[in-house]
């Protein structure tokens, strides 16, 4: 199968015709048509590596009323991305190889995106034992990042005996920071939006209290641990620190976090409930400086699906999180854009792809766009602009905080595998 | 005004209006109740998720007196405690012929997503949500703190408010903060600092973490009701601590000025934050608010659901 993408602007800047055969890239330059071979048109579109994705929920197995592996596939397709890290906090919990083995397979079975499964750091995510990390490293599915997303592993002891464990095969242990008794029954960030709606305060410390004492357990251990979904200033400064010692700490940001900020919770309307919690207008600036300088190393989405009675209802009892597969390119685009007429893509190239793949090992993704590359790839209108729509998207479920909002960019084109999977909106 | 969510939701004026009113009530009752016919034919639901019989008996004194037909809903032993989420028994309610709907809850915002989400369309009264806000618990302290001091015209200025303890936890020191500083009271916040809450700066009031400093200064001393599960939490040792820095207690009784009133939402913890002396003495309007509370509650019903406009809805409807 053969694939000729016509005068795409690749990372934004030099013009060239490339050449797809059977899933790698043949030939970069000034090319002519060969017969019976697919040609997509692509002047004036940008063309990157296929976005990666280091934090999703895909809900399968245990919550298919909310997402599915093949919803999610949809999902990732009409995003522009081409490969997920689905999070262990699944039902049962991928604490075991089988499980991580099942989830990698049905990845696979979609055609449209990998599926890299992250590992339960503990036991049913209980933070009292460590999962069987070995046997899913040595898995077929090659784990090497282990999360108890959604929650923190709490017990300082348990924290390094896993950074310690992961060793063997230089695997991350990827921190969802929230020290519990600073954040018991917290709905939002505190501040003056929480002390005003009489909604429980989630206060920065809780996040950064978790981020410093890692971060010297992880430089005392020498092993690489991984900040999941940063979102104070404070949080970026100790990163910083941390990078400027030396210590092996990587991190990330979510698109909701470079865009949202606590003010939204004044409607109480629960599609704006999210772990952790929207933050301040100067914590966004900071996310945003930190992810420029390369302080934060990545935007991952947190791609949490809920289907609908579990946000149609009082903030306090609404369930945590928001979609962000879709969205997450023009929220990307929009915040790191804001005040500017041009777009870095070799910037978003970088943040999305290139380094997310680069920490995780993921060999055939956010590869240099030349000759020999896996062609997971895609294509972008850089004048055009996309309006969210609940109603449309891919994903089982509608949680989105951007409904009706414009966003700049479209995504024209998905190619995984050599393959067009998304193509001006449809999923094929 | 369709809904009374919280004291931001309304104007200066529209709070004098509802206090106005308030007073035409209480003058025409003139110690004897007399039914109004104001309300008659419409439904009016207390929808109480936690348990406040006072409240609730205020309210349904309040929209009996204006003739509206009541249905009191409890929690408590209903579909609820089945499981049965807060949109199913909005719009079960609904379905019934609701046009007004008291809610008391315990989730800050409920009242707000019940007038918002589209679940129901009859107007909304918060009496209470969470730790948010409790709008007529405010009007009816601002309307017995204008009326004691002789404020016809509900200007508070010059006067200076102390609400002490639990301020963190506190719908009623929220809303009592807005509705006082909107007509022009000073109001010091006073509490141990950890029941202040983080963000309080910007609610234009005074933080004192010592009563003793401020009692003195005081036009009125607004004591809340401390719940002893705080102490769990730490926020302090003991209620002995506690009452011995921030309790209304006879000694401080004894320095308030003269002109100085004492006022509670109750139920009073006597002996903790509000000695018996105190909360029975010449300066305590205790008593006071609860009879203005059916009041102003009937003028918020007044305005909310007595206008033509909803008369006119009330008349299409079948």
């Amino acid at each position: 199968m053969s694939i000729l993408i016509k005068s795409a602007s690749i990372l934004g800047s030099d013009v060239a015709d490339v050449r797809i055969v059977d899933g790698v890239i043949t030939e970069v330059g000034s090319l002519v048509s060969n017969v019976g071979e697919e040609v997509i048109e692509a002047s004036g579109l940008v063309l990157l590596p296929g976005l990666v994705d280091l934090h999703t929920h895909v809900r399968e197995p245990g919550r298919e009323d909310a997402e599915t592996i093949e919803t999610a596939s949809h999902a990732a397709a009409k995003g522009g991305y081409t490969a997920l890290s689905p999070m262990a906090n699944t039902h049962p919990v991928a604490d075991t190889a089988g499980v991580v083995e099942q989830v990698a397979r049905l990845g696979g079975a979609t055609g449209r995106v990998d599926l890299f499964p992250i590992g339960a750091v503990t036991k049913g995510l209980a933070g009292e034992q460590l999962s069987e990390i070995g046997a899913m490293a040595d898995s077929s599915a090659h784990v090497r990042i282990f999360s108890d997303d959604g929650k923190c592993v709490f017990d300082p002891l348990v924290m390094r005996r896993a950074l310690e464990y992961v060793k063997r095969f230089d695997g991350i242990i990827a921190q969802h920071a929230q020290e519990p008794r600073l954040t018991e029954g917290a709905q939002m960030n505190e501040g003056a939006v929480s002390a005003e709606l009489g909604l429980a305060g989630w206060p920065a410390i809780a996040e950064e209290s978790i981020i410093a004492r890692d971060i010297l357990i992880a430089e005392h251990v020498g092993s690489r641990l991984h900040i999941c979904h940063l979102t104070t200033a404070g949080g970026v400064e100790l990163v910083r620190w941390a990078k400027a010692r030396g210590v092996m700490v990587t991190a990330e940001v979510t698109p909701h976090h470079l865009l949202l900020t606590d003010e939204l919770a004044r409607g109480y309307d629960a599609v704006y409930k999210v772990n952790p919690p929207l933050r301040s207008h100067s914590d966004v600036l900071a996310l945003r400086a930190g992810l420029i300088d390369g302080t934060i190393d990545m935007v991952a989405t947190d791609h949490a699906p809920h289907p609908e009675e579990d946000k149609d209802c009082e903030w306090q009892a609404a369930a945590f999180g928001m979609l962000g597969l879709e969205t997450a390119l023009g929220v990307v685009v929009k915040a790191l854009s804001e005040g500017s007429s041009s777009i870095d893509w070799k910037l978003i190239a970088d943040r999305m792809s290139v380094r997310p793949a680069q920490i995780a090992g993921y060999q055939a993704h956010g590869q240099t766009i030349e000759v020999g590359a896996a062609a997971n790839l895609i294509l972008v209108d850089p004048k055009a602009t996309t309006t969210v729509d609940r109603t449309k998207l891919a994903s089982k479920s509608k949680n989105t905080p951007y409904d009706a909002m414009t966003l700049p960019t479209q995504i024209t084109h998905t190619i995984y595998g050599g393959a067009v999977v998304m193509k001006n909106g449809t999923v094929l | 005004m369709r809904h009374l969510l919280s004291i931001n939701d309304l104007t200066v004026q529209e709070a004098h209006d509802i206090l106005t009113t308030a007073y035409e009530l209480d003058r025409v009752s003139d110690g004897q109740i007399k039914k109004l016919p104001t309300l008659r034919g419409r439904t009016i639901v207390n929808l109480f998720f936690e348990d406040s019989t006072r409240t609730r008996i205020s309210f349904e004194s309040a929209a009996k007196r204006l003739s509206a037909d009541v249905i009191n809903f409890s929690a408590k032993g209903s579909s609820v405690s089945k499981g049965e989420s807060l949109k199913d028994t909005a719009q079960t309610l609904q379905a019934m012929g609701a046009d007004g709907v008291i809610i008391r809850h315990n989730a800050s915002g409920a009242a707000q997503r019940l007038a918002d989400s589209g679940w129901i369309s009859a107007s909304v009264i918060n009496a209470g949500d969470g730790t948010h806000e409790h709008p007529t618990q405010a009007l009816l302290d601002s309307y017995t703190i204008a009326r004691n001091f002789g404020r016809e015209n509900y200007d508070l200025s010059g006067l200076t408010v102390g609400i002490v303890g639990d301020i963190l936890h506190s719908r009623v020191a929220r809303s009592n903060v807005l509705l006082l500083r909107k007509l022009g009271a000073s109001v010091i916040l006073i509490a141990p600092p950890t029941l202040i809450p983080v963000g309080a700066e910007s609610w234009g009031a005074t933080i004192s973490y010592s009563l003793d400093d401020v009692i003195e200064s005081l036009d009125v001393v607004m004591t809340l009701r401390i719940q002893h599960e705080r102490m769990s939490n730490f926020f302090f040792p003991s209620l002995q601590e506690y009452s011995r820095g921030y309790g209304l207690d006879d000694s401080r009784l004894s320095r308030m000025k003269a002109s100085a009133v004492i006022m509670h939402p109750g139920p009073m913890n006597r002996g903790v934050e509000i000695s018996s002396s105190a909360a029975d003495s010449s300066q305590s309007l205790v008593l006071r608010q609860v009879t203005n509370g059916v009041f102003v509650r009937m003028a918020v019903l007044y305005h909310l659901l007595g206008g033509p406009q909803s008369g006119t809805q009330s008349e299409m409807g079948i």
